[in-house]
């Protein structure tokens, strides 16, 4: 599609009136003054509706015991592009694998959602959440535990009743 | 009625003092929030409504705000001038409150009370001087700070201040010969005894007299010395904290004090319709007006007329204040040599032709020995309307402020092929 450019008609410098200029200008101003219809949001009171497909802070699902359902298989640190996360995997009496520790730093996660995309056993997730300010720099470090804490649903490109995308 | 005198008269004095400069600074810190409220209104947003109801805290949460901030001394600027200058700013944009009368006599069981600071008999005078010394502040912080943008605002604000100080006195003079006096009190006095306030019979002093002092507080149109996409922030770049402080509560000072001026000298001052309010000393007497053979007629003070007049001079002020925000946030800022050809191109001669007019018509209407009274100021007011009305006709049509479109037949073409291009493929040319 071409750009088309509208060229503005300016009157003549002899019928052009400062004045009346001026003050439709100014009836203009008083109408949005009056106007009670505004486009500010009031932010914590009033929410943005967020995407379906928002990619926010990260969730670990968790077994009914409380167990991390992640395998400790090594997959979301190594596909991950921004490298945010710190995997060292432990292996239990029955041979099972579980983390010993799981790091996201949502500082330098950009939120790609890789991660999810690659879990074999659906553990880590996105999550629709995109408030997490704290006021120290290491408190963005998320570990295991506060990993598995978020309570905020994670996204929807992940169905939970199509766990495998099938 | 007599007026208060000895002991109560001093603790009325120091009262009004107290309460008066208080009322001000009052006013100056909530035209602050409402300039922003205003401004967000007239953008679709809602402005600070955080801090208390309706965020009618504000300004008390910037004061402090502003109170704890670092305060910054530039390491070439001129330590002495530079902490002057807000002072130099701040002192006059309040002191000239103090000859503006702001209601009607009260009266007290000591005796009448006048609502002035001080009804000093220079008035306008005194007024004229102490905002001529703001202009000194704002050159002073421009040139003390030594940065070049904060000198050229400085340079700004003095050629502007200086070129509009000419019509806004011209203008006044007009109200001056139709009062007979520059005390504030008589032209409120004389616009009660006229039965119209002077915005009508000096309508065209009136329009000079806004644009003037619109120049004269530095807002827009006319925010030359601290044009914010040109000059950072002007004279006060280098400012932070409660020196930068200073310089806003003067700016909003200087609106507050230009508002009851403009609502003093040509709406009425606290004057409400009906000759129910005038009061006036007369002879050491308070009168209302004077009989058809002459004689004083007693003025009847009461507190509620105090209370109402009182309000009518606010909501008059009020007027102007919003006049100032909602300009500001209409029109956009002239450009340096326009606000020079307004005010010596086109606001000094027309003042100086309509002082003429008025002076003439004035001179005509007592030689025919006509009332001063309502006739008198109906008379005037034809006069004046037509004059404006010419006015606004002959200088209004592109020349005084032209657009783009005026400035087209100076245009140069230019050439919409880039040289690099027309270069290739021109023939001929390796």
């Amino acid at each position: 599609m071409a750009i088309s450019v509208k060229v503005m008609q300016r009157p003549e410098p002899e019928s052009t009136s400062y004045l009346r200029a001026a003050l439709s200008g100014m009836a203009l101003t008083f109408k949005h003054m009056v106007n009670p219809a505004k486009v500010t949001q009031q932010y914590p009171e009033e929410m943005t509706e967020l995407s379906p497909r928002w990619r926010g802070t990260h969730v670990m699902e968790q077994h009914a015991d409380g167990r991390p359902k992640c395998v400790a298989c090594g997959l979301c640190p190594t596909v991950c592009p921004a490298n945010c996360i710190r995997l060292v995997g432990g292996e239990d009496d029955q041979g099972n694998r579980y983390p010993i520790v799981y790091e996201i730093d949502e500082f330098r996660c950009i939120f790609c959602g890789m991660c999810q995309e690659v879990c074999p056993v659906e553990a880590i997730h996105v999550g629709r959440h995109f408030e997490n300010a704290e006021y120290t720099r290491d408190r963005f470090v998320y570990d295991l535990d506060r990993l598995m804490e978020q309570d905020h649903p994670s996204t929807l490109l992940w169905d939970p009743s199509d766990p495998s995308s099938e | 009625m007599e007026p208060i005198s000895g002991m109560p008269a001093v603790i009325a004095m120091a009262a009004k003092n107290l309460g008066i400069f208080t009322l001000v600074i009052l006013v100056v810190a909530y035209a602050t929030y409402a300039e922003r409220r205003v401004s967000a209104f007239i953008q679709d947003r809602r402005g600070p409504n955080r801090v208390g109801p309706f965020g009618l805290l504000q300004p008390i949460a910037d004061g402090i705000k502003n109170i704890l901030k670092e305060e910054t001394l530039p390491a070439t600027a001129s330590r002495l001038f530079f902490v002057l200058a807000p002072i130099m700013v701040l002192v006059p944009s309040l002191v000239t409150f103090a000859v503006i009368p702001i209601a009607a006599p009260l009266p007290t069981p000591w005796g009448v009370v006048d609502m002035i600071i001080a009804d000093v008999p220079i008035g306008i005078l005194y007024v004229l001087a102490f905002s001529s010394l703001a202009v000194y502040g704002v050159v002073l912080g421009g040139w003390a700070s030594n940065n070049k943008y904060a000198f050229l605002g400085g340079l700004r604000a003095s050629a502007q201040m200086v070129s509009y100080e000419v019509s806004l006195g011209l203008s006044l003079i007009a109200v001056l010969m139709l009062a007979g006096n520059v005390t504030l009190t008589e032209v409120v006095w004389q616009q009660q005894q006229l039965g119209m306030w002077y915005a009508f019979p000096l309508s065209l002093a009136f329009i000079l007299f806004v644009i003037s002092a619109f120049a004269e507080t530095n807002r827009l149109p006319f925010d030359m010395p601290e044009a914010e996409s040109e000059l950072v922030t002007g004279y006060h770049t280098e400012y932070s904290a409660m020196k930068f402080s200073a310089f806003m509560i003067s700016e909003f000072g200087h609106m507050v004090t230009a508002s009851a001026l403009m609502a003093t000298l040509f709406l009425g001052g606290w004057d409400l319709p009906g000759a129910w309010d005038n009061a006036f000393w007369y002879n050491g007497q308070l009168i209302s007006g004077f009989a058809a053979n002459g004689d004083p007629i007693l003025a009847n003070p009461a507190a509620w007329k105090t209370l109402l007049t009182f309000a009518g001079f606010a909501a008059k002020t009020g007027f102007f204040l919003l006049l100032y925000i909602w300009i500001r946030w209409t029109l956009p800022r002239f450009r340096y040599d326009q606000v020079m050809a307004l005010g010596w191109k086109v606001m000094l001669p027309t003042s100086l032709g309509y002082l003429m007019l008025v002076a003439m018509t004035i001179l005509v209407l007592d030689e025919v020995g006509l009332h001063f009274g309502f006739l008198y100021g109906l008379v005037l007011t034809l006069v004046s309307g037509a004059a404006s009305v010419a006015c606004v006709f002959f200088l209004d049509r592109g020349r005084t402020i032209a657009g783009a479109a005026a400035t087209a037949s100076q245009k140069v073409e230019i050439k919409t092929i880039p040289t690099a291009v027309a270069s290739v493929h021109a023939p001929g040319r390796h």
